[in-house]
């Protein structure tokens, strides 16, 4: 028991405190220089109900999930091949490597990549496949790729680690009963990488919704996400309450996504006896 | 016709010789054993018989008189039952046995039937069974699970890579009676592979025994035993002292096949050693007398002198064994029980 204590400690103190005076602010109203003022309101709550943020909230769910669903689709098969190689530590060590840096500065080098003299508009300039540069930066494109390229790693990693404890032989059983390659990924691989692709959607998901950066960057001020929202309210329009109500609602889809992939994960467990 | 057929089959792995022209035929419906020590070759045998191996270029492989090469394992008619069992985890022991029939695009109402047969003919009754996962089973049931998932297809040939391997030695012996069984009543042919002497011996109709990738010979346990061919059959397949006669030849005799007399006392007709009692070893069944012979004529080079004699236990307590160790004796053998071995 002792040995939780300075890990319950620390995230008593900094996380689950900080949370409940946000949830304290985002029921109190708004202080005429910024701060909170006395008194129970569910108006910023309300305010949050207007189309303009209610759009704001579906582009960052939508983003997300286009995010992880792309992760998904270019991580599989990364984590598969992985999993198979005999270079398997090398190419881990590759998937990781982005990490090494900022992801601040990651996010320049998409800049420098996507801006109209960036290094793919000349190359497509340099063949003659466009005759004017293509508008790449501060589109919902460049978020996305942006998304996708931040929080790959997150996919590829634990879809990695259950591919990799997955014996050959179950395969190999499956091709003597029968099952076609197609069949054998989708009734012994997948489902047997299952708690993989949903533990690494997970990682996706959620820092994707909350995610600001990004948007700021490479969406440009068009390109709002909730993140970028929550942050503005706190910062330039230094309404805490407000901030602190976007940031429930924020809390309150990363919820839903947990409870959906424990269920996901439990239909699992009864799935196999039906 | 041979069930299958190897014609100078080899197999090579990043320029390593695992299975080196091999050629034999299997017969239908017989209980035919590989047996080895490991690294010998007789699994890679067994997946190049699956088709989860292909043969090095030249060999031929034939199922049923038709080149096998062309075909996919699940086209071969063949069930399998792997090493460790390969049950998929995710799956209930009905979804694991219905595996293949759904491959097989079997209608879904034959299914449960067939299922449950299948489980019935391997003794697991599907109302228990049936919806536990592989993980909530003993080692024999899964392996159980693992036959009746091979065994529902009714294939023409059972291929079963050390299956009792894992097993504890009483279940052992229950289940090597029991794959007998099967392979008599289903007339299915099995392929069975193992290391275990004793298990080849007690199951198989014929024994092909592998040595560094070589099929050595190929036998009924009787010819395989009392007859080997070489030094390696007749050390690996039981015991022997293998003995370097006058002509430089070597022949191999059997601990319970030699006797042991008073020094100088042998009878006419019988081949001999002179020696000391070095050790006597109550084995139960058997008692082993360790002979120190006077002239190195015996190989393994490690004790050159050493030879095995196992007498019939017929009651220590009741009739002891004369032989104490520094007695002065003879070993001899009918020469008719001594084997002449090829690679002497």
């Amino acid at each position: 028991m002792s040995l939780l204590a300075p890990g319950v400690l620390w995230l008593g103190l900094f996380f689950l405190v900080p949370l409940l005076l946000m949830l304290g602010a985002s029921v109190m109203h708004r202080g005429v220089y910024g701060g909170v003022e006395a008194g129970l309101t569910l108006e910023h709550y309300r305010r949050f109900l207007d189309p303009l943020y209610l759009q704001v909230l579906w582009r960052t769910i939508w983003w997300a999930a286009l995010a992880t669903l792309i992760c998904l689709l270019l991580g599989l098969p990364l984590a598969w091949v992985i999993a198979r190689s005999r270079y398997k530590n090398l190419l881990l060590f590759l998937v990781v490597l982005p990490f090494w840096t900022s992801f601040l500065v990651r996010t320049f080098a998409i800049i420098f990549l996507l801006r109209d003299t960036g290094l793919v508009n000349s190359l497509l300039l340099r063949l003659g496949l466009v005759s004017e540069p293509l508008t790449l930066l501060y589109t919902p494109f460049a978020v996305l790729l942006g998304l996708v390229y931040g929080f790959l790693p997150f996919m590829v990693l634990p879809i990695f680690a259950s591919l990799e404890k997955l014996d050959p032989a179950l395969l190999e059983a499956a091709e003597m009963l029968g099952a076609r390659p197609s069949a054998q990924f989708f009734r012994v691989t997948l489902p047997l990488a299952r708690p993989g692709v949903i533990a690494g959607c997970l990682l996706v998901f959620v820092p994707a919704l909350g995610s600001f950066i990004t948007s700021d960057l490479l969406g440009g001020a068009k390109q709002v996400m909730i993140g970028n929202l929550v942050q503005n309210q706190f910062t330039s329009a230094r309404n805490w309450p407000f901030g602190s109500a976007a940031s429930f609602v924020l809390v309150g889809v990363v919820l839903a996504a947990v409870v959906l992939s424990l269920r996901l994960r439990d239909r699992d467990q009864a799935e196999g006896s039906r | 016709m041979p069930i299958a057929q190897f014609l100078r089959v080899s197999k090579t792995f990043h320029a390593v010789r695992a299975v080196q022209d091999v050629s034999f035929d299997i017969r239908r419906g017989e209980f035919f054993s590989l047996l080895g020590p490991s690294g010998c070759g007789k699994t890679t045998t067994l997946r190049l018989l699956a088709g989860l191996e292909a043969p090095d270029p030249g060999g031929q492989i034939f199922i049923s008189g038709e080149r096998a090469e062309a075909k996919r394992p699940y086209q071969r008619r063949l069930g399998m039952v792997f090493q460790n069992y390969a049950l998929f985890p995710h799956l209930s022991v009905e979804r694991n046995v219905a595996f293949g029939l759904e491959r097989h695009r079997v209608p879904a109402a034959e299914i449960p039937g067939r299922v449950a047969r299948a489980l019935e003919l391997v003794r697991l009754y599907p109302a228990e069974f049936a919806r536990r996962r592989p993980a909530e089973l003993s080692g024999g049931q899964r392996q159980r699970v693992a036959l009746a998932r091979a065994l529902v297809l009714e294939p023409d040939m059972l291929l079963l890579d050390e299956p009792l391997g894992a097993i504890d030695l009483k279940l052992r012996k229950t289940m090597q009676l029991e794959l007998r069984q099967l392979n008599k009543s289903l007339g299915i042919t099995f392929v069975y592979v193992t290391h275990d002497q004793d298990e080849a011996l007690t199951m198989s109709d014929r024994i092909a025994v592998m040595d560094r990738g070589c099929v050595v010979q190929i036998g009924t346990p009787a010819e395989i035993y009392e007859r080997p061919r070489t030094a390696f059959v007749a050390t690996f397949i039981g015991e022997s002292n293998l003995i370097k006669t006058d002509g430089g030849t070597v022949v191999a005799v059997r601990p319970e096949w030699a006797d042991l007399s008073p020094r100088g006392t042998v009878s006419p007709g019988r081949n001999a050693l002179d020696g000391m009692v070095d050790e006597v070893i109550y084995t139960g069944e058997m008692i082993r007398v360790m002979i120190a012979l006077d002239r190195p004529t015996v190989r393994p080079s490690d004790s050159p002198h050493r030879f095995t004699v196992a007498l019939r236990n017929s009651g220590q307590l009741t009739r002891p064994l004369s032989w104490s160790p520094g007695d002065l004796v003879s070993v001899s053998w009918r020469p008719e029980d001594a084997r002449l071995l090829e690679d002497g």
